[in-house]
């Protein structure tokens, strides 16, 4: 029930950690659902890069959460992943296609039902067949636990409820990756809570690789397998832990709260840097 | 932390309970989440928005009737309503009425039309492209601004006294608030919904059609109900300015005519038709079609 910690004071070190990660997680060239290799990002007018040189796999099925203060790329990095956005320098790979990619905000669009949404996403994956889009919608939202919500409108559910649609029209994507920026940031912390377990829960039974973007750090503990801090400005791989805490795990759990303490001591030691 | 272990055992023992137990406080959340609309009569609804405009109306009423009793003016300046009514109900009988009403709203609903099929696609062209925006995007809205009626004299030179004269004033009117409606819908479409259009696959056409078009359709519809505005405004400047027999009797005509018999219950008479078709227009059309679409996003 320890975390094996890997520390990293430079780039350059943090890329000798990460080669070790892939090795530790077997994950060979070409095996990674998500590779970024010296990834950056300079915006126009920028002095410094948003993001430096960056260096992670995410291996199928992994989950891993990207920590960070303000600053530090986290969205950037996950606009890049999503193939929003072009890198600066370096290279993305998401062999399985395209990643799905969930907000703070649910962003189901309000013209549609919450089960249109879904089956819009299904359309535009290639799904022909109206009924089958139907059917398979309504699967995907008993699977979030939200049968007969088809017709409701965004506007109608609550903020958890939508995570859930969205959650919802994520899978519909029919990826391999998942790619969330603080999905749950919006909500108050008994919903929170039950959503964490309801992510952990559909994680383990899809096989999802999940890159789950926060600024929480009991968050980040509480259910990724890796935590990967990042710097900020640039935004760089900093230090990464691996968290050995068994699922089903619990915000309140010990083991949490110790991991948590250490990260958190870390992160504030990166954003001193700053005020220096 | 022994005990947090023990339960977590007990609950791995039972994935089943502890997966019922997840899906009990989801439902619970759920439903002290999700408020039941609050259901008020439809006959209150309809008693609360009828109510406001009658007291206008009457009030509206009896300071004209106040100003008509302390005789300010001689009757022939300043008729009193029940004159105007009087005038209104004479020409019903002698049949001027509808054909008045019918043939100024079938001019009106033509070039509406018609504005619409060139507004639209013209704001899309200004909307979407930053070129074509630079270029035409100030010309759109100098015309806006610039009085349809303007218009009326060249056209008249150009078409001489024929329907084609009325619709060249009213598109002229019409086209560029539409164009202009469809350009603000655009751009209050939140970048959001087409990022994550994007990402769920939406790209080219697709994207126009499933994200930018439905998104735009709230800013689209005030545009559509500005051009009405512009529209009949501009079809009756051109009827009470040109009158001829191929344009026949309409409402801009039966004003006209009253001017020319000097019959100041008359004039008052075809304003109340005018006004009359503008607010029916708008009560029975644009505003329960707003309504629906901001309703069905939870925005009314």
């Amino acid at each position: 029930m320890t975390a094996t910690i890997e520390t990293a004071e430079t780039a350059e070190t943090a890329q000798a950690a990460e080669t070790a990660a892939r090795a530790a997680l077997g994950t060979a060239a070409g095996t990674a659902a998500v590779r970024l290799s010296g990834v950056g990002k300079s915006f126009r007018g920028g002095a410094t890069p948003v993001l430096d040189g960056i260096d992670l796999d995410v291996a199928p099925g992994e989950f891993v959460c990207l920590l960070g203060a303000s600053g530090c790329g986290k969205s950037t990095l996950l606009n890049l992943v999503a193939g929003l956005d072009a890198p600066s320098t370096g290279s993305i790979e998401v062999p399985s296609g395209r990643a799905a990619l969930m907000f703070q905000e649910s962003a189901l669009f309000p013209w549609l039902t919450a089960g249109e949404n879904i089956e819009l996403a299904l359309r535009l994956r290639g799904v022909s067949g109206r009924r089958e889009r139907r059917a398979e919608a309504e699967r995907l939202l008993e699977l979030v636990r939200l049968r007969g919500s088809h017709a409701k409108r965004p506007h109608q559910l609550s903020g958890g409820m939508r995570q859930r649609v969205a959650l919802a029209r994520a899978l519909a994507q029919g990826g391999k990756v998942l790619l969330m920026d603080e999905p749950f940031a919006a909500l108050d912390a008994i919903t929170r809570d039950v959503l964490h377990e309801e992510l952990i829960r559909l994680w383990e039974s899809t096989g999802l690789a999940v890159l789950f973007v926060t600024h929480n750090v009991r968050e980040a503990v509480r259910l990724g397998q890796r935590v990967v801090l990042l710097s900020s400005r640039p935004g760089r791989v900093a230090r990464q832990w691996r968290v050995d805490i068994p699922q089903p795990r619990r915000i309140e759990d010990k083991d949490v709260a110790d991991l948590s303490v250490e990260i958190t001591e870390h992160l504030r030691e990166e954003i001193s840097r700053h005020g220096r | 932390m022994a005990a947090d272990s023990e339960l977590a055992q007990t609950d791995l023992a039972q994935p089943d309970s502890a997966q019922s137990h997840l899906a009990h406080i989801e439902a619970g959340l759920d439903a002290l989440e999700t408020s039941a609309e609050p259901e008020t009569g439809r006959l209150r609804n309809v008693a609360a928005s009828a109510i406001p405009p009658i007291v206008a109306v009457v009030l509206i009423l009896a300071v004209w009737q106040a100003l008509y009793a302390a005789k300010l003016w001689p009757d022939w300046k300043l008729p009193g309503p029940s004159q105007v009514f009087t005038s209104l109900k004479d020409a019903y009988r002698n049949g001027d009425v509808w054909p008045a009403v019918w043939h100024s709203i079938g001019h009106g609903a033509v070039g509406f039309g018609a504005s619409v099929a060139i507004g639209t696609p013209l704001g899309l062209l200004v909307g979407r492209f930053k070129s074509v925006r630079a270029g035409i995007g100030p010309i759109l809205s100098g015309l806006q601004s610039l009085p349809s009626v303007a218009w009326v004299p060249p056209a008249l030179m150009f078409f001489g006294p024929t329907p084609a004269m009325l619709y060249t004033v009213v598109l002229l009117g019409a086209v560029p608030s539409i164009a202009v409606g469809v350009v603000s819908g655009l751009d209050q479409v939140p970048p959001l919904y087409l990022r994550v259009g994007r990402n769920i696959g939406a790209r080219g056409l697709a994207s126009v059609r499933h994200v930018l078009l439905p998104a735009a359709l709230p800013g689209y519809l005030a545009g559509l109900r500005q051009g009405w505005a512009f529209a009949w405004r501009s079809l009756l400047a051109s009827e009470i300015i040109v009158q001829s027999a191929g344009l026949g009797h309409s409402l801009g005509f039966l004003l006209k005519n009253a001017q020319d018999t000097n019959d100041m219950a008359g004039a008052f008479a075809a304003i109340v038709l005018i006004l009359a078709v503008g607010v029916a227009v708008n009560q029975l059309i644009f505003v329960p079609l707003e309504r629906h679409v901001l309703k069905a996003r939870g925005l009314a």
